[in-house]
This record gives structure tokens, sequence and C-alpha cells, in this order.
């Protein structure tokens, strides 16, 4: 019994800290992806380790007019994301602190990530700050209606807001081709790629004022704060890939209840899935371009009629 | 039928939903007429799986004449015509692509609503009569959203599109074969009857040759 | 028995210092502040007693009408309401014992304001019709006359001439609907009408009515149009009564008469309450963002909390008509939970709205910025009460979001099928609703508070009195609690939700610590706030302290980087309509018209570009000009009965007698 709860806890650790210590290679992987689909040699797949450790190296300075709120934000972001992301189950479903990780409360815990960034981005009194705040909070608005569309097909489906319980679930359906599941995938792909500033709703490579979301939120940070604000936006990635993967592709995820060899399969499992979609981002990505800002209702409103429509043939395949 | 023939099925026609709001989500004709040609190859998808499962070889012609001509020929006519005729690129909607999105989720949703009595016979047929009506009024849709001919057109070939794909979902309907033939001629005299008017109109001539007169670089003012 | 003459004294003093207070002049005006401190804590212990009891307490008064008297019931939702009533005072009038004596204080606010309070009161322990309508005129008039205390001001008597107008249509309402419920006989005690509840056609008539009534007072969508007005207009600490406060006794109404006296529920009764509130929750939004006046701001926010909890009131409806009453629970606790939390954080965001006009003399988001820096504490609380509205966890407006949307996806359960599809729109514009509140006070936040400052009353601010900090810090810390301890606040609901809809939330003891806040059963959905915050914490601190280990601990302040190109002017700046233009752009256009206009010189001109928004305000026109113009035509078409002969007057008496003896004669 002791044994078992010190390997549940043990288990628990070691999917915060794995999901923290793969973040930057995911990162990294994409951006190799890409550089080599646009026929460039690309940075070695271990570099966003080598530039997180270059900005810790790195003094930090802070406009004059910044508050404790900017000094501050970075790390609170930084915990929230963390937060979030370690409660996603990866490699297994059982966990200790599983039964926390509630859908609607996962989605808020990134909202007030998002709110804590954009005041940070309000904090030093620039325009470019204004410009990133502004845009975020208005890709939130059209995102968050179609998450919480996708959340309300996954919890009809399943029963449950549970992230654990919604995995266990489509572990133990047979394999069945339904169109509901495929529209919400759809859903939070795009609602995913509008979250995660990716293209095309925004470029993270961007110097240009005029095309950046949260690059110019987090334009006045150096240092270790970018750092933490970096690894925090790897952190949103690994999370979203995570979700994607556990409620569509949940296969391998070690159940509850599991023994080591069950998570180490589960482990490997989840790092293969995340390397494939690390792989199928940058492929995306390279194939559109970037849409004008006035654009994003279109393309998220698409992501938000996906979700609908996927909620109303669950109501004709489930009845009323 | 098995659950997974019933699944297959249900992803073609699910398809095809999607497609006609991708329809409705377009501003080019080049690319309403490109998705339209998409659902017209989803229909006939979905009519061969039908007629494997149903082991109803004459539907298998109806499969065929829907790709050939509707996933092929008439799209590969119409985007001709379009490029000759130079006829404007984009398109005018009345209302803009928001709310004509909402509307086409509330005709969905009415669908279900609607096909709702048909659970107590069969929950699968009501399934596929749902996606099939939803299909018929977004083509409805379409049609009246639009101020260009040539997406009305499309529009009316995709409310055929969802009768076919209602026709073909019920077991032992007759003479859909047939139907589907003579809806298709229907649909072809419509559409190169609006552009013999058009071409008439522009160029007082029906004469097809005179559209060569307008083909690549060289513009002839005769 | 004891309480309800507890509870009298303290009204009896309300009623006391609001006399003396209106005897008196200058500095002696203070001592209302300290006597409605006393006596909310009184009523609030009171009221706390009577809820953890879960025994009613009544009793009958010889005045009033005669034959009739005064029915007052202290029962567990009167007692619920009143903690919440009684916070507010509470608040405000901590917040009041900081003005300053010489300078602020005015005969006609000061004497008027524990009248308010016991007004409020009142309504709460009313238990027949009379008492109720009494007290809410006597609450709707003491609000009236705090909001044209400033009548000197154009403003101030726009608002209060149409909060007038808006109050009369809702207490006439009201009449309507108790005299719905009393019915024939005329029994207007609500022992009565419980025992006999009305037919349903004049039942939904009185609830139509009802939600009128307790909507205009509200602000429901389309009767919320005195609120941004009159809200602002009265004093700071007063508005935060009025917002936080007065809105929920609105609410107290719509629940006394929906779910108390009008017996078993029909399903469709739900649809008005959910139609609406959803509505509002969405327009009071867009509204808000585009306002760039703090306290109108704040106004419409508050039409927006008002519509999420009509929305959770319609889903408690459709899930006890349907008899689910474990559904019913969780909606009815999302309710509650909201009226509780919301009465915290927008008394603590007026009052630093308050703080702010104080400090500046500004109320206009574009003449200030940088207080964050200039008024510290203030700016933590205002923060504190920010990123509470907006929902974020681990503070408490989350946690009746996130019971209103666990009832949200529960409710496809219900049978119906307007019901059915409406839980998915109702989902997407809740949704929507809670990414705007975040945008709406993330705009005020970051305009107000940082930045740098906009005009020299932003740069010349000071931080507020003692009192008044302690008003918002308490406010703060209440907010930051009631996140962390919203299950034991579920629990406590528990006599309430038992009396209402016949179940409650399933304690935490099922569920995996004693703090988890459990939906339906702990398989199904958990959420617990403080192993969150604990979460978040811990990872705070490591990530603080490991980063300080490995990194380069120098900070050096400098110019603001700004791409390179720094402006010295603060009017660079974004302003709250520059943050507002994405979503003017997004949603403006298909809710108000919105349309920008920039004329820009040709080159070589010296003339500035001008850049002009037009907004317009479609429920103004349909719903106020509309109609006012329509009375006003035929208020001038009548006019001419003032002006007929002596013989015309006679032949109208004539027709009306020989109309009335023609039915009189039908009839029988």
């Amino acid at each position: 019994m002791t044994r078992d709860l010190v390997v549940q806890f043990l288990a628990q650790g070691a999917q915060m800290t794995l999901v923290l210590l793969i973040a930057p290679l995911a990162v990294g992987v994409v951006r190799r992806v890409k550089a080599r689909l646009m026929r460039r040699q690309g940075p070695p797949l271990l570099q966003a380790y080598l530039d997180l450790a270059k900005l810790l190296r790195k003094e930090s300075v802070i406009a004059e007019g910044a508050s404790w709120l900017f000094r501050s934000a970075p790390y609170l972001i930084f915990a929230l994301t963390w937060v979030a992301a370690a409660l996603v189950p990866s490699f297994a479903s059982g966990l200790m602190f599983n039964w926390a990780a509630d859908v609607v409360a996962l989605v808020a815990l990134l909202g007030a990530a998002r709110a804590l960034l954009a005041l940070a981005g309000m904090d030093v009194g620039t325009s470019f700050g204004g410009i990133g705040s502004s845009r975020e909070m208005m890709i939130a608005t059209l995102a968050e209606p179609a998450m919480m569309l996708i959340v309300l097909t996954l919890a009809i489906a399943a029963g449950t807001t549970r992230l654990a319980g919604v995995a266990d679930f489509f572990i133990a359906e047979p394999f069945a081709v339904r169109v509901s599941m495929a529209l919400s995938l759809i859903a939070l792909v795009i609602v995913a790629l509008a979250e995660n500033a990716r293209i095309p709703v925004d470029n993270p490579a961007t110097h240009l004022e005029l095309t950046m979301v949260h690059e110019a939120m987090v334009l006045e940070y150096s240092g270790r704060h970018l750092a933490v604000i970096e690894a925090a936006a790897a952190l949103k990635l690994v999370l979203y890939f995570s979700l994607i993967v556990c409620l569509f592709v949940p296969f391998g995820i070690a159940g509850p209840d599991a023994g080591i060899p069950a998570f180490g399969l589960g482990v490997l499992a989840y790092l293969a899935k995340l390397l494939g979609l690390a792989v199928l981002l940058p492929i995306g990505e390279t194939s559109v371009a970037k849409m004008r800002v006035f654009r994003y209702p279109l393309f998220v409103g698409s992501a938000f009629a996906a979700a609908a429509l996927a909620v109303f043939l669950l109501f004709v395949s489930k009845g009323f | 039928m098995s659950r997974l023939q019933f699944d297959v099925a249900h992803l073609l026609a699910g398809g095809m939903l999607v497609l006609s709001f991708a329809l409705l989500y377009q501003d080019r004709i080049i690319a309403v007429i490109n998705v339209f040609a998409l659902q017209a190859i989803a229909l006939s998808l979905s009519v061969a799986w039908q007629a494997l499962v149903q082991n109803a070889p004459h539907l298998l012609v109806t499969a065929a004449i829907a790709l050939v001509v509707k996933g092929f020929v008439v799209p590969f006519f119409l985007q001709r015509i379009v490029r000759a005729l130079q006829i404007h690129r984009g398109i005018e909607q009345v209302i803009g692509a928001g709310p004509t999105m909402l509307t086409g989720l509330g005709l969905v949703a009415l669908s279900i609503l609607l096909v709702q009595p048909v659970g107590e016979v069969s929950i699968y047929v009501r399934e596929d009569l749902a996606f099939a009506l939803a299909v018929i009024l977004l083509g409805l849709l379409l049609m009246i959203t639009r101020r260009n001919a040539v997406t009305q057109v499309i529009g009316f070939m995709s409310l055929e599109n969802g009768l076919v794909l209602a026709a073909t979902g019920a077991k032992g309907m007759p003479l859909v074969v047939e139907i589907s033939v003579a809806f298709s001629i229907l649909i072809a005299f419509i559409v190169f009857g609006v552009f013999v008017f058009r071409m008439r109109e522009r160029f007082d001539t029906v004469d097809v040759s005179a559209l060569d007169r307008f083909r690549g670089e060289r513009r002839d003012v005769a | 028995m004891p309480e309800l003459f507890v509870s009298g004294v303290a009204l009896g003093a309300l009623a006391v210092a609001a006399f003396l207070a209106a005897l008196t002049r200058g500095p002696a005006l203070a001592l209302v502040y300290p006597v409605s401190a006393l006596a909310a804590i009184t009523l609030g212990v009171v009221d706390l007693r009577v809820l953890l009891a879960g025994a009613d307490v009544a009793a009958r008064l010889p005045i009033g009408l005669p034959g009739i008297g005064l029915h007052l019931r202290l029962d567990s939702l009167s007692a619920f309401f009143g903690i919440v009533i009684n916070g507010g005072v509470l608040a405000a009038s901590v917040y009041g014992m900081g003005f300053d004596r010489a300078k602020e204080l005015t005969p006609r606010v000061e004497p008027l304001f524990p009248l308010f309070a016991a007004a409020m009161n009142l309504v709460l322990i009313a238990d027949d019709a009379y008492a109720f309508l009494f007290s809410w005129e006597l609450m709707s008039l003491a609000s009236w006359a705090l909001v044209v205390a400033r009548h000197t001001d154009p403003e101030s008597r726009r608002a209060a001439h149409l909060y007038l107008i808006m109050a009369a249509i809702g207490t006439a309402a009201l009449l309507f609907a108790f005299g719905g419920l009393a019915g024939p006989a005329g029994g207007y005690a609500f022992d009565t009408v419980r025992a006999h509840p009305p037919q349903p056609t004049v039942a939904a008539l009185v609830l139509v009515a009802a939600l009128v009534g307790c909507g205009s007072k509200g602000g429901l969508i389309p009767l919320h149009a005195w609120l941004p007005l009159a809200h602002p207009a009265a004093p700071s600490h007063v508005s935060a009564l009025m917002s936080g406060v007065m809105t929920k006794v609105a609410i107290y109404g719509f629940v006394r008469i929906a779910f108390d006296l009008l017996g078993p529920p029909i399903w469709w009764w739900a649809l008005p309450p959910i139609i609406l509130g959803a509505m509002t929750a969405v327009l009071g939004l867009l509204y808000a963002v585009l306002d760039r006046d703090l306290k109108r701001v704040l106004a419409y926010s508050t039409i927006e909390n008002v519509g999420v909890i009509f929305v959770a009131l319609g889903l408690a409806l459709a899930f006890s008509a349907n008899g689910q009453p474990e559904g019913a629970a969780v909606a009815m606790a999302a309710a509650l939970l909201h009226v509780l939390n919301h009465s915290w954080f927008k008394s603590l965001l007026f009052l630093g709205a308050g703080a702010v006009l104080h400090a500046t003399g500004r109320r206009d988001l574009d003449g200030l910025g940088g207080l964050i820096h200039r008024m510290p504490r203030t700016a933590a609380f205002f923060l504190v009460g920010a990123l509470a509205i907006s929902a974020l966890p681990p503070l408490n407006g989350f946690v009746s979001e996130w019971l209103l949307f666990q009832a949200v996806i529960a409710a496809p359960a219900l049978p119906q099928a307007a019901l059915h599809f409406a839980s998915p729109a109702i989902g997407a514009m809740l949704a929507l609703a809670a990414a705007l509140a975040a945008a709406c006070f993330v705009r005020v936040y970051g305009t107000a508070f940082l930045g740098r400052p906009r005009s020299a009353e932003a740069a010349g601010a000071h931080d507020v009195p003692l009192a008044q900090q302690l008003a918002m810090g308490g406010l703060a810390l209440l907010c930051i609690l009631g996140g962390l301890m919203g299950s034991v606040l579920a629990m406590a609901l528990a006599p309430v939700l038992d009396k209402l809809v016949g179940a409650a939330l399933p304690g935490p003891g099922s569920g995996p610590t004693p703090f988890s806040l459990i939906a339906f059963d702990p398989a199904r959905s958990i959420y617990d706030a403080p192993v969150i915050a604990l979460f978040v914490a811990i990872a705070s601190l490591t990530t603080l302290v490991v980063v300080h280990r490995l990194s380069e601990r120098r900070t050096r302040r400098g110019p603001a980087w700004d791409c390179g190109f720094p402006d010295p002017s603060p009017a660079t700046q974004y302003t709250a309509s520059s943050f507002a233009q994405p979503l003017r752009r997004v949603y403006g256009a298909a809710a108000f018209a919105a349309q920008e206009t920039v004329v820009m010189p040709p080159p070589g001109d010296m003339r500035p570009a001008r850049f002009s928004v037009v907004v317009v305000d479609h429920l103004w026109r349909v719903f106020y000009a509309a109609p006012g113009r329509a009375v006003i035509g035929l208020s001038e078409r009548l006019n001419v009965l003032q002006f007929l002969t002596i013989r015309r007057y006679l032949v109208l008496m004539f027709v009306t007698l020989v109309i009335l003896l023609s039915i009189a004669a039908v009839t029988t």
C-alpha cells in the first residue's frame, strides 16, 4: 500500500518534470523541421535549451516605468502553465492528482496566465504592449466559445469533464469512426494554433510589429525574465500537444492501477506521439501564410462552427 | 448492418455536411467550384459504399455518374467558362460570412429536430436523414445568400447531392439511378442555359469559337 | 424570535441615525458610518445564525394595512441574502469612515445612507406583499435621492429621471405579480400564497411580471439602460451598494417569487431567464468594452453578472421542472455563490474607482495611468478584484463560473428540445462573456493603473486614507478566501438549496480532500482550489529560487526598449479606445453598427487627420427612444381632452354611462 503510494507520487512528479524537460526539445524539433522544409539547415535540436541557458546568464534590463507586476508576472505565468501542463495525463491516467485536472479548470488556468501576460504587456506604457495585449484578448474571445463547445462534446460523449476520465473512456471504447470526434479534433487544432501564436494566427519568429501578437507583449522582457516566459510558451505548446494526444489518440496511456512497466510503455508512446505532432505542426505552418488580423474571426469562427456541428451530431447519435 | 458499416457511411455523409459548410465559407468562385467537386466525390464514395453494404449494384452506376459528371465534367467546364468569360472572381454576399455560418448551424439544428420522430423506427436511418436534410437546406441557403449566378447553380447542384444522399441511404428506393441521370441532365441544361444567355449578352453570339478570340494574353477588340 | 428582535433593534438604530443625520450638518454627519457598520455586523451575525441553524423565525406586527398587519420572516434564503447585503453595507460604511469630515460630508448623502441600508434589509425579511413593496419602494426612493445628490450636474439629473421612471415601471410590474399571486381572494401574506399556488396561465403571467419587475432593478436587457447612468452618478460607496448589493435584492425578489411562491415549476419557465440572461451577459460586456468612463464600465459589468445569475436561475428552474434535483442544486448553487462573489468583487471595484476619483478627480480612463506606482495598495486590491471578476482561478469568481459551466454541461440531459439545443448556445455565450470580461478588465486595469500617467492629475495622485484601504483590503481578502474555500461556502448554502430545489451539493467528504468542490459526484467533476493554488504557489516559488540560483541576478533599469524608438510622451501609449479597437472591429459592426471614419488630408497639407467612431445603441432606440416618442405623441393627441367645451364633456360622461350600463346588461 505505501509502496503503491510512493510509486504514484513519484509517477506524478515524473510527469511534471517530463513535461518541463521535453518542452524545449519539442520547440527544437518544430524549428528544425520547419527549416528543413524551407531548404535551410536549421538550428540544432537542443538549441532551445542553449537559448534558455544563454538568457539566464544575461542581465535583465527593465524599463524605468515598470512595476512589481512586470517583474513577478513571468514566474506566475510559468507556474500556471506548468501546473496546467502537468495535470494533463501524458503517460498515465491514474496519477495521484488526476482528479484535480478538470478541463474547465485547465482552460481557466491558461486564461489566467494569458490575462497576466496581457497585463504585463500593458505595464511599460508603450504602444507595442498595447497592440499585443488587445489582439491577444480579442483572439481569446474568439477561441473560448469554440473551446467550450469542444469540452461540451467530450463531456457528453464521456460523461465526465475530468481529463483522465475522458482518456479512460476513449481507451475503453472500441475504435469506432466518429464524425463528432473528427470535427472536435479539427476545432481543437484550430484553437491550439490560435492560442499558441502559431501561423496562420501569429508568427512566432516575426520582427515586424504589425504582425506581432505574443511577441509584442513580451517585447520589453530580457534576461532571466525572458527565459522564464519563453519556457512558459514552450510548455503551452507541449500542453496543447498533450491535450490533443490524450483526448483523441489515447492509445498507450497506462490506465489506473498500472505498474512501472506500463508507465514505461506509456512514456515511450507519449514521446512518439509528441514527436509526430511536432513534425506535423511545421508541415502545416509552411503550407499556409499568416492571415490578416481581421480575418481571425472567420478562421477561429470555423473552429466554432466545427465544434457546434460536433455537438449537434452527438445529439443525433445519442438521441434525446 | 454492423456498427463499422454505419460508421463509415456516417463519416462520408458527415464529410459532405462539412463540405457544405465549406461552400458557405468561400469567397472566390474557383474555390466554390473546387469544393463542390470534392463534395460530389464524397457523394460518389458514399453511394458506392451504400451499394456495397446494401448489395445493390445498380447504385454503383449512380456513384459513377456522380463522380464523372458532377465530380469532374461539370466543374471542369464551369472553370473554363468562368475563366474565359472573366466573370468577376469574387462573390458578393448578401449577408456576411459570420451570420451565414450561424444560420447554417441553425438549419442543422432544425434538421436534427425535424427527423427526431424517425428515431422510433431506426436511429441509424435518423442520422442518415438528418445529414441529408441538412445538406439540402444548406444548398438552399447557399442559393439565397449569393448574388452570383454560378454560385446559385452550384447551390442547386449541392441541394441535389443531398437528395441523392437521402435516396441512396434508404434501402430499396426504386428508380434511384434513373432519377439521378434525369437530375444530372436537368442540371447540365440549366448550367449551359445560364451560360448561353450570358454569352449572348456579352458577345451577341452563342458561337463557342468566339471564346477562342479571348484566350491567352491577346485581347482582340472585335 | 429573539433574532428578529435583535434585527429590529439594528434597523431601528439605522432609522434613528438617518433621522439624526437629517437634522445636523457638518462633521457630525460622520456618525452614520460607524452606526451603519455596527448595525450591519449585528444583522449579519443574526443572519448567519439563522442560516446555520436552518430554522425560520417569523413575526407579525400590528402596524401597516388594517386587519392584515406586517408579516416578517427570516428564513434561510433571507438569511443568505442578508449576509450578502450586510457585508456590502459594512464595507461601504468602513469606506465612508475614511471620508474627510471637513470637506466630503453632505446632508444630501449621509442621512440617506443608513435609510438605504435599512430598506434593503427590510425587503429581505418581508413576508407579505405589502411589506415587500413598501420596503422595495423605500429602497428605490432612497437610492434615487442618492443618485440625484449632485443635482447641479445635468448628467445626474438625467440619470435620476430615467431611474425614477424605470423604478416605477418595475414596481408596477411587481404589483401586478403580487396581485396575480394573491388571486381573487386577495391573500397577500406569503404563507397564504404558498398554500394556494396559482393556475398555470396566471403563474406564467406572474413569472413574466416578476422578470420585468426584478429584472429592471437588476439590469436585465432590455430594461438595463438606467443602470449605467444611475450607478456612476451616485457617490462611489453608494455605487458600490447599488451595483453590488441592490441588484442582489432584485435577484432575491425573483428567487422568492419563482422558486418559493409560484409552486412547482413548468419547464418553459426556464426559457425567458436563460435567453434574456445570456443576451444580457454578452451585450453588457460589449457595451463595457467600448465605454471610456471607469464607473460606467463597472456598471455595465454588473449588468453582465446579473445576466449570468439569471442564466443560472433559469437552468435551476429547468432542472427542477424536469425532476433532476442534483442538476438544480448545482445551478442554484452557482447562482447563489455568484450573488455572494459578485457583491464582494463589484463592491471592491467600485470602492477602488472611488479611490481613484478621490485621488485624481478624474473618472475617464484616458486621463489615468501609472497609478500602480502612486496608489500601490489601491492598485493591488483593484487587481484582485479585476482578476476575480474575470473568473480566473484560484479566486472566487471562478468557483461560481465553474459550477455554472458544470450545470450547462449537464443540460443536454434535459428532454425538451428547446432546452436541449439551448445548452450549447448558452455554453458558447457564457464562454464568450467570460473571455470578454477578462478582456474588459485587462483593458481597465491596464489603462488606469499600468503604463504611464496620461494627465497631470494622474501623475499627482496619492493613496487614500486608511479606512478606505481597510474596506478594500477586507473585500480583497474575502475574494481570495472565497476562492480557496469555495466548497465550505457551498456547504453553508445547503439549507437554502434544500429549501429551494430539494437537494444540495455533495459534501466534500466524498472527495479526495476536505476542500474539494464536487458538482455531481467525484467521478464526474471536482474542482479543488486549495490543491491547485498550492501547486501554483510551489511551482512559482521553486521557479523563482531555481532561476535566481542559476542566473545572473543583476537587474538594470533603463528606458523602455520600444523597438529602439522610445517616445517620451505618454500620449503614444495605448488608450482605452485603442485597446477596444480589435474587439470593436470584430463585434462592433454586428452589435452596434460601429463605423470608423478616417479623414486624411493629402500629403503637404498641414491640417490634422481626423478619426471618428460612430456607435449606435440599437436597444436604446428601439426600447426607450421609440416608446418614449410614442407616449409623448399619444399624450399630445389626448391633450385635446383638456380643451373640450362643456357640452362635449357632458357627451363623454353620457357615453361612458351608457357603455357601462350596456356591459352590466349583457353580463347579467
